[in-house]
């Protein structure tokens, strides 16, 4: 393998692994506030890519993303408020069943809605054969637009956690929910906001993502079951650790593709989940003291 | 014990009295989705074992299915005449490997049903074996996601090897004769015996763990399920007992795999898909969680109306609201066992009056 083909790998490694890592993100978000994890994050994901396609025939692209991400924001939201807020003391595997049964049923909406077409949005600059010389490296826009726009989600993520009174609650509540709560900080309306939160900044991975990857009503599975194993690989609840986490296992899948069968992309990174869970389940940059302490 | 048995003999009359109905109104035909009933029965009953009585989830069982049916369907659809050999003759003297006549007049050499059968739950206990170790470790997220990830997996690899028919998946598997007489075939006239078979099975496995709940095995379960570091302290070897009980329902459904595959004639790719392990466990929870009757009533219900067709193109979804629902408003599940008793209890309270 030449020195420009390994790094064209790496550079769609890094494409998907991006994808990857914002719906890790998605994963932590409601995982802090709540130690819930939500299996219907990639359908969160898929919702927005399928919107914003939708919208995108009557509104400008931009208008018609910024609609796709309200709308599921607000998805999140309803699926928190309907299903989740009222619940007390939710066992883990009430939880469990509870977010699978509503990713069965977003997806099957969407494939009432929309039908078993595949869809994507156009590139945001150019067309599909547009590219950027880089070095010996081919790079299309669409691929700096999702690392571009996933590093400004993330920072603009830390800097909310960071000083803004409401991330700040939001860290309160993950910290300690009762201690918060006493502190005269609504815990309920903290989950709903992670869930909203979490639900946009999915639906936003779904809209940059979607003129590289395209999305279907059944593409929400196989992204949630990677994120989740990027979620693990930087460790549960740690964002930043879930962008480094992201790309790795962006480039590993990308690089088994020269390796194996194209077909059996998803199971290597089904089977990297598996050793992690089974090796180190705090994940690679997680403490395992930590992880100990945590109730999954 | 002899309520056990009153229980077991209702069950089967309650079969006959199917079979029957569907003979009087002339619709015999049902008795074709009310086998497929049975077997997919076999596996909600193992994993309302693992899930219900010992709380082990398992998002996976569909895979243990697949590794069952998709092997026994390979072998015996296989042609090994073409590789010949000493190893292939020596295994036709056997009665391992057995000639047969295929669609278009020619010869075909493929394993036996019977060997097939034996290595195709060996294999899916074997794996259930190797992963149940590391898996059965996890608990709560982890444990669904290792479970969900094993389900994938396996629809991944079956989905993606031509070997085993890619997308198609594998069709014309022959019959599968149990006894001189009696096969496992999705011809129509053997329709009235099939059924009676696929039930028969049912009652057997039945009858096994409904023994097993009883004994001392079902009681480690139970306390595993209501404290695990207790039943640890207590002596109880719990990753011993996870694992019997894990592989026990591993085989469970792979002999459903097998069995409803020889009774297809094929299978696909969908039967090891996620959707049809979340099914299961869809079943299991409206079943009441640990209640094998339930659950198998349930699966009898759900299936047939299912492979019927009644629920239309909504087919994943009822089985999603039938999750949300039962786990929102009931999730303890709906026909669990107390519920019985504290119906009776509610009754004499209101009628005693004097109760405190």
């Amino acid at each position: 393998m030449n020195l420009d083909l390994f790094l064209q790998y790496v550079v769609a490694g890094i494409t998907y692994g991006t994808i990857y890592g914002i719906v890790a993100i998605g994963f932590n978000i409601i995982y802090n506030t709540t130690g819930i994890i939500n299996f219907a994050q990639g359908e969160f994901v898929m919702l927005g890519g399928m919107t914003a396609v939708t919208l995108a025939r009557v509104l400008p692209l931009p208008a018609a993303i910024l609609v796709a991400v309200l709308v599921t924001t607000v998805v999140g939201a309803l699926i928190e408020i309907l299903f989740i807020r009222w619940l007390r003391h939710p066992s883990v595997l009430r939880m469990i069943v509870i977010t699978i049964g509503l990713s069965i049923l977003i997806r099957e909406v969407a494939l009432h809605i929309w039908g078993e077409g595949v869809r994507a949005l156009p590139y945001f600059t150019g067309t599909s054969v547009t590219s950027i010389r880089l070095g010996g490296v081919y790079i299309s826009p669409q691929v700096l637009w999702v690392v571009g726009i996933s590093a400004v989600v993330v920072a603009i993520l830390g800097g909310f956690f960071r000083y803004t009174l409401l991330g700040m609650q939001m860290r309160a509540c993950a910290a300690n929910r009762d201690a918060a709560r006493l502190c005269g900080i609504s815990a309920k309306n903290m989950v709903t906001l992670s869930f909203m939160l979490s639900a946009g900044i999915g639906a936003l991975g779904g809209c940059i993502v979607s003129p590289i990857t395209y999305v279907s009503y059944d593409s929400g599975v196989p992204l949630a079951i990677k994120g989740f194993t990027v979620a693990i690989l930087g460790g549960l609840g740690n964002s930043a650790a879930s962008a480094g986490a992201g790309m790795l296992l962006g480039i590993l899948e990308s690089f088994s593709v020269s390796v194996l069968p194209a077909a059996y992309k998803d199971v290597i990174s089904v089977a990297i989940l598996l050793v992690i869970l089974f090796v180190r389940p705090s994940g690679l940059f997680g403490s395992a003291e930590v992880a100990r302490l945590k109730e999954f | 014990m002899r309520k056990q048995g009153l229980q077991i003999a209702g069950f089967a009359a309650v079969v006959a009295a199917i079979q029957l109905a569907t003979f009087l109104t002339g619709n015999v035909y049902h008795l074709t989705q009310l086998t497929m009933s049975a077997y997919y029965s076999l596996v909600v009953l193992g994993l309302c074992i693992l899930t219900g009585y010992a709380g082990q989830i398992s998002i996976g069982h569909a895979g243990f299915f697949a590794i069952g049916g998709y092997l026994s369907a390979l072998l015996t659809t296989h042609n090994f005449s073409a590789h010949g050999g000493r190893v292939v003759s020596g295994l036709a003297a056997m009665g391992i490997l057995a000639r047969r006549p295929d669609l278009y007049g020619g010869e075909l050499l493929t394993v036996h049903p019977w060997p097939a059968c034996i290595l195709a739950v060996f294999a899916a206990v074997a794996v259930a074996y190797a992963i149940g170790g590391p898996v059965l470790k996890l608990k709560g997220h982890y444990l669904a996601m290792a479970t969900l990830g094993f389900g994938i997996i396996v629809y991944r690899i079956v989905l993606g090897t031509e070997l085993v028919g890619a997308a198609d998946g594998i069709y014309d598997v022959p019959a599968f004769p149990l006894l001189p007489g009696i096969a496992v075939s999705g011809k129509s006239s053997l329709r009235v015996m099939n059924y009676y078979v696929a039930w028969g099975f049912v009652i057997l496995g039945m009858v096994f763990l409904m023994n097993l709940v009883r004994s001392r095995v079902g009681r480690a379960l139970a306390s595993i399920h209501g404290a695990e570091d207790a039943a640890e302290a207590m002596g109880i070897p719990t990753a011993r007992y996870k694992l019997k009980i894990f592989v026990v329902s591993a085989a469970f459904a792979a002999v459903a795999g097998v069995l409803l595959t020889h009774y297809n004639g094929g299978i696909g790719p969908s039967e090891s898909s996620v959707m049809k392990s979340v099914r299961y466990l869809a079943i299991v929870a409206i079943g009441g969680m640990a209640n094998l009757w339930g659950a198998l009533f349930m699966s009898l219900i759900l299936n047939y109306l299912s492979l019927r067709g009644y629920f239309g193109s909504f087919d994943d979804a009822v089985f999603g609201v039938i999750l949300i629902l039962i786990m929102l408003f009931a999730h303890e599940g709906l026909l669990r066992r107390q519920l019985l008793d504290q119906i009776r209890g509610a009754v004499i309270r209101r009628g005693g009056g004097d109760d405190p």
